[in-house]
Parts: structure tokens; C-alpha cells; sequence
């Protein structure tokens, strides 16, 4: 099946009380699958056709604050005239899950995959996983209904796979079963409820400078918890399906001395060429970033501690002539460890063994910043540009050049651009 | 500043008890003092319909008095009092608090309808996480 | 016909303490909406004064749930609120019954919001739209919206001294446009016609579907006038036919008040100081301009109403 399909298919699976969506492209497969199973009286859903995608937040929004269990989708434009939605629905610690068909964004105007759409909202508050193709796709969705709406986090999330590649390519993908699906999410039982008449609440007061604060310090405090939980649903999830997850794959990365770092289908695209090359007697790896947001930044550069040169691979731009998204994260995350005694408080969550914030993992955290690997930055593949074995191929050749000489030369290329 | 920090207070912005403005005054704003006579009055409940900060207060289906903590002195109830009644005066606020030493109009400020709020309700913090759901 | 001693007997929705200004018509007019509900009813608003003073973080003059989210989308987010409700109550998980309402000033219903209102209202929610009109964007300082009648001056109309007239449109009949939806009830109204209000929000809540009830409701400092005055001048948008008082049941026009005697536009517009400098001389022509609108507008409304929707079918 296609990413879309076996998408709609965990979105029938979770059953979601409430549905609001707009078609785009290459999302619309998802809501008129979707749709279908609504008319066929296969979910529970009350499928609410906006007419926009901002109406499409607005009101999964709405029904979230409602009690209910909601989900939307989107792509591209429709992602960015979200934009002032997305924030409200981390703000309001709404536990929306929402796939997202990565899709280039205007101008100029395009409808195939790159990651500028939700690399935008990276700083939203929402929960960010990438999936290297649709069974990935299918089980982040089913998974992100649990982390969103753990009792440690309380944030929205969203599943992104690449428009196109993903979402219309097609892959076999195991499914679980409707029971074993509902079994692993559970039942929704809302953090607050509008229709709690009997307790009247006021959401999304006007919070002036004496609040406002203290909110948005609770907020930043819930990401710091979802990497662990991230975690402990991705192994929950294996034992269920087989298929685990953590916060990434480090594919072939234990002994590597040259990296690749990627998300979504150009991972598989990386892991390939690694496989040859190791045929060759090349110590290469691929780190394949499945959370993104939050940016489980210590642990990334933990795992990439004893490689000497990385390429990380942006299919976006930042147009800060700073690189991409990515390679800017993992730049800031190679100086220092991010958080310190007052972001992460114990007594406040208990103590997290084995998270990027456990205590012994963060006192060894005070690495030596001159042994840093040498990392460059590709940005790739915008507006659906191929990116093939070759073009990848040529740059673990460029990396084992920098691991040899430790130099870097230009920080940040344009792969597969004519030039 | 308030004492509480950020995991003391409910998630979200949510205030989760209703009503919590009544705790606070806006009868400071007034420089005008609407003046209840409840001889004259006729209980039409215009002056109650009218009213922008449900300060009309009313008991047991009649006109009771005017909730002065939270009344801003607009006068509406006065101009809307029928003409052949003028039940409401408005008058100045010095001259009024002059008259009652400051203590706010006794015959009108009754608890009739007044709730149950006061400035404690307003409080955001613990005793509403105990809802259980809403900490941060 | 409504009674306002039984009303008065009703559990007060929205309680004193808010910061709107003093004589300000929205909070009237809240009031008036929630004394016409008889089953709990859960409240959205969008951005903007109403909103604004009634929720300043930690206080709350709701007695009901309430959600705020943004500006343009209340319609949306209330959409979505109903769409909860109806799921879980098709599921058995909630037994009451509870009834929504949106509440958007002109600005988040005419302008921003527009878009929003018209796709829930197109689909069908159960839930009564009110705009409370108070004809600008009074949150921001006062700037002219679609709303805005014309002549008026706002901060971004201004009576300047080459464009002397204030803002040179005519305001948009955005009631016309909710009954062009054929919903099933869309009505026009306000605060000063109390029992005109509560009969027509009574039917708002009571018929299947959406609902879109147009409140006009003063801002007295954008219209500049005395604060015990805020209820009077709507009287006289009514007298004046400015602000005709009807409603659109089920496709059938029907003017609800009818003003014995029809006054000179100029009652509206001498005691606004928003409008002072149309009595400038050299400004005749624009009061004789608005004058005729308003007959044109008054005229073909009740042309309308008397063929119950002038030549359009009434439902059922």
C-alpha cells in the first residue's frame, strides 16, 4: 500500500472522535481514504470538511479542548496557513496528532516532497517524528497518539513522511490489528474539557506579562520529558509489533568514522550506500533522525562522538546562510550539553533513568569540545529533486578526504543543484 | 509579583474555577455613583437588563441594590430608568463616599446575588491542580 | 415574549468584574444571549474586546466553559467543540444536553472571521453565531472594518482636511449575506429591543442548525458618546431604519419591529461624535447620500418581507 493508505489506515485503527481536514496535495489521499471509512460507518469519527486548513486547526483545536480525541492532516501551503494554529495548539497542551505529507513551499510553487513545510514550525511547540517510508508512517502515527497524550507531555504532535517518495510510493506494510492497536493507545481521558459543564473552565485567557511567562516556562518544561517517553512507547510498540523504535537508527554507526546524517526516505537512500561501502572496507554509517522536535541533541552527539567527519543532509533551507535546519541543531548541540539542574527537575518529574536528561549521562556530558567530529552540511532535494545512490556515494567520498586531512573546506553545499 | 512559580499553576493559561473576575473591582473606576431609591422603584428590571456589569443586584425577584464593587458608574441604569419613575440618580462619587465615609452605599450595597467569589477564587494555583488533570 | 423578572431569576452567565469600558454594548449584549439559554451552553469568542476584558488571566467573567483561540476562527473552533459533542454523545460517553454559542465582533465576523463563519454555517453545525456589531476594529484603537457605516470616522477613516468625509464606503449587510446561506435562522437585532433579542436568540438556540443572530451594540468610545447613552442610540438606529430589527425563519422574511414613525437619519447620526463633521458645511451631500441608502436598503427589506422573501421560496 502507499504511505497515505496505510496512514488512513492507522488513523482508522487509532478511530479519533473527531476528524477536521482539508484536501492538498499529496495529502488529499488521506482524507478521502479517510472519508470513506466515515461513510462506510467503519469509525466512531465525526469527519468535520473545513474550508481551509486554518478552520482545519481551528477546529481540531476545538475538539481537542472539547475532550476529544482529534487528528487532521496536511501538506505544504496548508501546513504554513496552519501556522498561527500550531502554536495555539501546543499553548493550549492539546494532544493533537497530526500527519503531515512533507511538501515544498511556495514561492515558486511546487507539490513534491522537501521538508521546508514543517522544518518551519520546528520552534511550534509540536512534536516533530519523520518516517523513512509508510510502514514507518504507519506505526509513528499510532505511536504519537500515546506520546502526545502522556500525562508527561500533553503536547501535540505531528508524523511527517515525504509527499510523494512516501505517500504515493508503494511498499508492503504489516499491519497490526484493530484490537491490538486500540489496546496500545487505550482510551482518551482528556487533561480538561469544555463540556465538563458541571465545571466550568476559561481556555485561552488573555495572559498578560504577570503569566504569560510562567506558561510558556510549563511548556518548554513538557518537552523535556518526551524524548523518554518517545522511548518507552517505541519499545512498548516493539514488543507489540516487532518493530521497535527509539529517538533515531544508528545504522552501521558503532565503528563508523564517516557519517550521514538524514530524516525521512533518504535515510534508506544513505543506508544503501553505506552498505556498499562497508563491502568496500569503508567505516561508514547513516544516523537517521526520528524525533526531531524536541531535539534529542545530547544523545545525537553522543552517538556521533567517535566518528571523525559527518555529512548532515537538509532537504530544506534556512535561507540564513547559516545551513539547514538540521546541521544548525547538531552544530549547537556539539558545543555543550543544553539543559542544566534548572530546566530538568527530578522533583518535579522523578527521576528519568536512561533519558538525554538522566543525571550520570548529563555529568558526562561535559565532553571535550576540541575533540569534535568535522561536519559539513548538504542541502538537497528541494522540490522534489532526486537524491540517488550516486549523489550520496559522492559524499561519504568527500567525507573520508575531511577524515583523513581534517579539513573541511565550504561548510554548506547545494547537492544536486545545476550550478 | 505573586510568590507562585510556573509548576504552581494550572497548564495551558486554563482558569479553572468560573467567575473569578467577580474578585475584581471595578467599582474604583466610577466617578459617578448611581443612588438606588427603592421607594421609588418600580422593579421593572430595565436597569438589570441594561446593565453592562451585572451590578443590578436583585433578590427574590425585586430590585435589591447596586453591587458597588463591581458597578463602573456609566449611568446607563439611571437613563434607562423610566422617566416617570427615576428610581436611579447618578451622583458624583467624591460627593457619595463624602456622604457614607467612603464606605460604599450600605443601603444598596447588599450581598444579594453577589456569589459566592471573592479575591481568593482568583487564585490560579494549587488548589485548582487538585482537580487532578490540569497540572502542569 | 420574554419576562424580565422570571429572567432575572436566572443564574447570572457572566459575572461583573470584566474590564470592558463603563457603558460599553457587548457585555449588554452577552447577557441579553445567555438569559435566553435554557440548557448549559458552552461558549466560544473570538479575538477582541469581548474576549479581552472578560478573561484577563486569572480572572474569569465566565460562569460558563469558555474558549478563546484566535481571531478569524471561532465559527471553526466551535465547529469543531459541536463536532466533539456530537461524537461523544453518539458514543454514550456524555448524556446532557448542551448548546454552543460563538461570539465575534464585526471585525472577527464581517472581515477576518468571514471566511470561517460561512463554512460552518455551509456545514451545518448546531450552534448560534452572534456578532456583536459595534461597526469597527474598537480593540485595536478604533479602525474602520466592513462593518463601519459610511461617513464614520474611525483612526484609519479619518475626517481628514482633503477627505472630509469620513470613511467614504457604505457598510456591508452582512445579515443579507448569513440569509443568502438559507440556514435555518438568521436574524438582525439589538440591546435596546431586549425582548426583541431574547425572542430571537430564543430561536437561534431552538432551531436545528446554524443560526446567525447580528447584534448591534455600542462602543461608546469609537461612537463617541456619553456612556448612559450606549442603550438610546441603538433605539435610534431602530427609529431611523439604520439598524432594522428582522428576521430570515426558515427562508421567510419578517420585520420584527417596525418603527411607528421613521426619523430623519440624522437622529443616528448627530449624537455620535464619530459622525460630527458630516454637519460641517459642504458635507450635506453625504447625509442626503446615507439618507437615501438607508430608504433604499429600509425599502427593499420590506419588500422582501412582504413576499416573505421577495419571490424566494420559504422552506418547508
Amino acid at each position: 500500500m502507499t504511505g497515505n493508505e496505510a496512514v488512513a489506515e492507522a488513523m482508522r485503527q487509532v478511530n479519533p472522535d473527531v476528524v477536521a481536514a482539508y484536501p492538498i496535495t499529496p495529502q488529499t489521499e488521506i482524507v478521502q481514504i479517510f472519508s470513506t471509512f466515515v461513510a462506510d460507518g467503519l469509525v466512531k469519527t465525526e469527519f468535520v470538511t473545513v474550508e481551509s486548513e486554518h478552520s482545519a486547526m481551528s477546529a481540531t483545536i476545538g475538539a481537542a479542548a472539547a475532550g476529544a480525541r482529534a487528528m487532521t492532516a496536511t501538506s505544504s501551503q496548508g501546513f504554513a496557513l496552519m501556522w498561527e494554529m500550531l502554536y495555539i495548539a501546543a499553548g493550549l497542551r492539546l494532544p493533537i496528532v497530526m500527519p503531515v505529507v512533507n511538501r515544498a513551499l511556495s514561492a515558486p510553487i511546487n507539490i513534491h516532497c522537501d521538508h521546508s513545510d514543517t522544518m518551519g514550525a520546528r520552534d511550534s511547540g509540536w512534536i516533530q517524528i519523520f518516517s523513512e517510508n509508510a510502514q514507518e508512517a504507519y506505526d509513528n502515527v499510532i505511536q504519537a497518539v500515546r506520546i502526545a497524550e502522556s500525562r508527561d507531555v500533553l503536547l501535540p504532535a505531528m508524523v511527517c513522511m515525504d509527499g510523494f517518495i512516501v505517500s504515493h510510493g508503494m511498499e508492503s506494510v504489516k499491519l497490526l490489528k484493530d484490537e491490538e492497536v486500540r489496546g496500545f493507545i487505550g482510551g482518551y481521558e482528556p487533561a480538561y474539557s469544555l463540556l465538563d459543564v458541571d465545571h466550568p473552565i476559561t481556555v485561552g485567557a488573555l495572559d498578560f506579562a504577570d503569566w504569560y511567562f510562567e506558561h510558556k516556562r510549563q511548556e518548554a518544561a513538557a518537552e523535556v520529558p518526551v524524548a523518554e517517553v518517545v522511548r518507552r512507547v517505541g519499545e512498548e510498540y516493539g514488543k507489540l509489533s516487532g518493530r521497535s523504535y527509539g529517538l533515531f537508527e544508528a545504522y552501521r554507526l558503532d565503528d563508523a568514522e564517516v557519517a550521514v546524517v538524514a530524516l525521512g526516505s533518504t535515510a534508506g537512500t544513505a543506508k544503501a550506500v553505506v552498505d556498499e561501502l562497508r563491502r568496500e572496507g569503508v567505516r561508514a554509517g547513516v544516523l537517521k533522525i526520528r524525533l526531531y522536535r524536541p531535539f534529542p541533541g545530547d544523545e545525537i552527539v553522543r552517538v556521533l562522538s567517535g566518528v571523525k567527519a559527518i555529512a548532515v543532509l537538509d532537504r530544506s533551507d534556512t535561507f540564513s546562510t547559516m545551513g539547514g535546519p538540521v546541521f544548525i541543531d547538531i552544530k549547537a548541540s556539539m558545543y555543550a550539553p543544553i539543559y542544566d539542574d534548572s530546566v530538568y527537575d527530578d522533583s518535579v518529574h522523578g527521576p528519568v533513568r536512561g533519558s538525554t536528561h538522566d543525571r550520570d549521562a548529563r555529568d558526562t556530558g561535559a565532553r571535550d569540545t576540541t575533540q569534535r567530529p568535522v561536519i559539513v552540511n548538504y542541502i538537497y532535494g528541494l522540490g522534489g529533486r532526486d537524491i540517488d545512490l550516486e549523489q550520496i556515494r559522492k559524499v561519504y567520498e568527500r567525507l573520508q578526504a575531511i577524515a583523513t586531512t581534517g579539513e573541511a573546506g565550504q561548510c554548506v553545499s547545494y547537492l544536486g543543484v545545476r550550478e | 509579583m505573586d510568590e507562585k512559580g510556573w509548576r504552581d499553576v494550572p497548564i495551558a493559561g486554563l482558569i479553572i474555577e468560573p467567575g473569578t473576575a467577580r474578585g475584581y473591582k471595578t467599582g474604583e473606576w466610577r466617578t459617578h455613583r448611581p443612588v438606588w431609591d427603592p421607594e421609588k422603584c418600580i422593579n421593572c428590571f430595565l436597569c438589570w437588563i441594561y446593565c453592562p456589569d451585572s451590578a443590578i443586584q436583585v433578590k427574590d425577584g425585586k430590585v435589591a441594590g447596586i453591587d458597588l464593587e463591581h458597578c463602573k458608574g456609566c449611568g446607563i441604569c439611571a437613563h434607562e430608568c423610566p422617566s416617570k419613575v427615576r428610581a436611579i440618580n447618578m451622583v458624583l462619587e467624591s460627593e457619595a463616599e463624602a456622604e457614607d465615609g467612603g464606605k460604599g452605599n450600605e443601603e444598596t450595597g447588599g450581598e444579594a446575588n453577589r456569589g459566592e467569589a471573592d479575591s481568593d477564587k482568583a487564585d490560579c494555583g494549587k488548589a485548582g491542580c487538585e482537580r487532578g488533570s490540569v497540572k502542569w | 415574549m420574554a419576562n424580565l423578572r422570571e429572567l432575572s431569576r436566572k443564574d447570572e452567565l457572566l459575572t461583573g468584574g470584566h474590564r470592558a469600558c463603563a457603558g460599553c454594548g457587548a457585555p449588554v449584549a452577552v447577557r441579553q444571549v445567555l438569559k435566553a439559554v435554557d440548557t448549559p451552553v458552552v461558549v466560544g469568542c473570538a479575538t477582541g474586546c469581548l474576549e479581552v476584558t472578560t478573561t484577563i488571566y486569572p480572572y474569569s467573567a465566565w460562569n460558563v466553559p469558555f474558549i478563546h483561540s484566535a481571531f478569524e476562527n471561532v465559527a471553526a473552533t466551535v465547529s469543531g467543540i459541536e463536532a466533539a459533542y456530537r461524537s461523544l454523545k453518539r458514543q454514550g460517553r456524555i448524556q446532557r444536553d448542551i448548546q454552543f454559542v460563538a461570539f465575534g465582533g464585526d471585525g472577527g465576523t464581517y472581515d477576518i472571521g468571514f471566511q470561517a463563519l460561512s463554512g460552518a454555517m455551509e456545514r451545518g453545525h448546531d450552534m448560534v453565531y452572534i456578532c456583536y456589531d459595534n461597526q469597527a476594529y474598537m480593540n485595536t484603537g478604533i479602525q474602520r472594518s466592513s462593518a463601519t457605516p459610511r461617513g464614520a470616522a474611525t483612526t484609519t477613516s479619518p475626517a481628514g482636511r482633503v477627505a472630509t468625509g469620513g470613511k467614504s464606503q457604505y457598510r456591508k449587510d452582512l445579515t443579507a449575506v448569513m440569509a443568502a446561506h438559507d440556514i435555518p435562522y438568521v436574524a438582525q437585532t439589538t440591546i435596546s429591543h431586549w425582548n426583541d433579542l431574547i425572542t430571537k436568540v430564543r430561536k437561534a438556540f431552538a432551531v436545528e442548525g446554524p443560526a446567525f443572530v447580528n447584534i448591534l451594540a455600542p462602543c461608546r468610545l469609537g461612537w463617541q458618546i456619553d456612556s448612559a447613552d450606549s442603550i438610546e442610540i441603538c433605539r435610534k438606529a431602530v427609529d431611523t431604519c439604520f439598524w432594522p430589527l428582522y428576521e430570515v425563519e426558515n427562508g421567510v422574511w419578517k420585520i420584527t419591529v417596525k418603527p411607528k414613525e421613521k426619523k430623519p437619519i440624522t437622529e443616528w447620526l448627530r449624537p455620535q461624535g464619530r459622525f460630527r463633521h458630516l454637519f460641517k458645511p459642504g458635507n450635506e451631500k453625504i447625509i442626503e447620500e446615507i439618507q437615501a441608502d438607508v430608504d433604499r436598503r429600509w425599502e427593499m427589506l420590506q419588500k422582501r418581507c412582504e413576499v416573505g422573501g421577495a419571490g424566494m421560496m420559504p422552506r418547508e
